[in-house]
């Protein structure tokens, strides 16, 4: 059973808080791509260059806005990086000093197998189909649900509230047509 | 160094909060978008609020630096983005924060959905190019905007009211909306799911 809201919603506007005030809004989509940055550089040397002024890539998108992201993926200990990082490390720790999940659950969510049956290869099809569309959908937004939804939102922006029309506009028919059993 | 320890330690926190909020648990995310059940809807918002009256109180009172707001460019790539995205967090359960958390936390198939998402992010960087061709990504209404104006902030505001104080009446609208949802909108509502208040 997760936190009661009053209390999940204080702590996790704090956190949204401290991101803002010590550094910088909290935003984790562009990870993958530093990721991927990062094993296309090991594959091919040449993906990504040093230049006088910075770093770039063969990658135009890589390249894009004076090399921002070449940079970050040649140098992995950034900040934004070790984020998510450490952001797997609180939710292990989290999960494990909560119990952990249940071996079927680790598989696929009860509410999928109320909807879909037991079988995993179903589940894990779909969830690999899903991340590629969430990433390139967030690729192409500029954002995810992290930095333009919560962290946009909160700062009013406008992109924030344009990304949440589009992704609620969305999510809500498909959950509606996939999840019509509870669990 | 201080920026490696403060990405350690905000991130490290943040991780632990969706896990306790049920943010990284696709059976909440999946009642929540489904219109079902919105104790996790209830949370965000509420979180919304939080930060947002917070930050531009903050700002106010001279403690949190406007210079640390970093506002997203504004285009019809955008909305598209998300309504791709919002298909895929409802159809898997998981978006790119609470994916990492649930494959952390030892749901096996969210390691399926980083994998999809790290295939997904190439693939936008293979089409990127064409993307900029099409004018999808250019500016509108003023690109990285807020709705306010907000003083001494870089980014330009849609209005002219002042953007601090709008952020405030913004933020505790979020808190007002999170109070007055209901937990239950249709569904089974059984009680075992029922947080005890």
């Amino acid at each position: 059973m997760p936190l009661n809201w009053k209390t999940g919603g204080v702590l996790l506007g704090l956190v949204f808080f401290l991101a803002v005030l010590l550094v910088k809004p909290i935003g984790v989509s562009t990870q993958f791509v530093i990721l991927d940055g990062i094993v296309a550089d090991v594959v091919n040397s040449e993906f990504i260059t040093k230049t006088e002024e910075g770093y770039t890539s063969t990658n135009a998108y890589m390249a894009k806005s004076g090399g921002k992201y070449a940079k970050s993926a040649a140098n992995p200990l950034n900040y934004s990086f070790v984020f998510v990082l450490a952001m797997m490390l609180g939710a292990f720790l989290s999960a494990r000093t909560r119990g952990g999940i249940g071996a079927s659950e680790r598989q696929s969510p009860a509410i999928w197998r109320a909807n879909f049956g037991d079988a995993p290869m179903k589940r894990y099809a779909v969830a690999f189909l899903g991340g590629f569309v969430v990433l390139y959908g967030a690729r192409l937004a500029g954002g995810c649900t992290s930095g333009h939804m919560m962290s946009g939102m909160m700062q009013t922006a406008l992109s924030g509230y344009i990304f949440a029309a589009g992704a609620f506009a969305a999510a809500v028919p498909v959950a509606m047509m996939m999840y019509k059993k509870e669990a | 160094m201080t920026s490696i320890i403060l990405a350690i330690v905000i991130g490290a926190a943040f991780g632990a909060v969706l896990d306790r909020i049920g943010a990284t648990d696709p059976n909440w995310i999946g009642k929540m978008l489904a219109l079902k059940h919105l104790h996790l809807m209830k949370t965000i918002l509420l979180a919304i609020g939080t930060g947002s009256v917070l930050m531009f109180a903050g700002q106010m009172a001279g403690i949190v630096d406007v210079g640390h707001m970093s506002v997203k460019a504004a285009y019809v790539g955008v909305f598209i983005g998300g309504l791709l995205l919002g298909a895929g967090w409802a159809a898997s359960g998981y978006c790119p924060g609470t994916g990492v958390c649930a494959a952390a936390s030892g749901r096996k198939d969210a390691l399926f959905f980083i994998a999809g998402g790290l295939l997904g992010a190439a693939a936008y960087m293979a089409t990127y190019p064409m993307w900029k061709a099409s004018g999808l990504l250019n500016d509108i209404a003023g690109g990285k905007v807020t709705l306010g104006t907000v003083p001494g902030s870089k980014f330009d505001g849609i209005w002219a009211m002042q953007g601090d104080i709008l952020g405030i009446v913004l933020g505790l609208g979020f808190i007002a909306v999170a109070f007055v949802l209901p937990e239950r909108l249709s569904g089974e509502g059984r009680m075992a799911d029922m947080p005890a208040e």
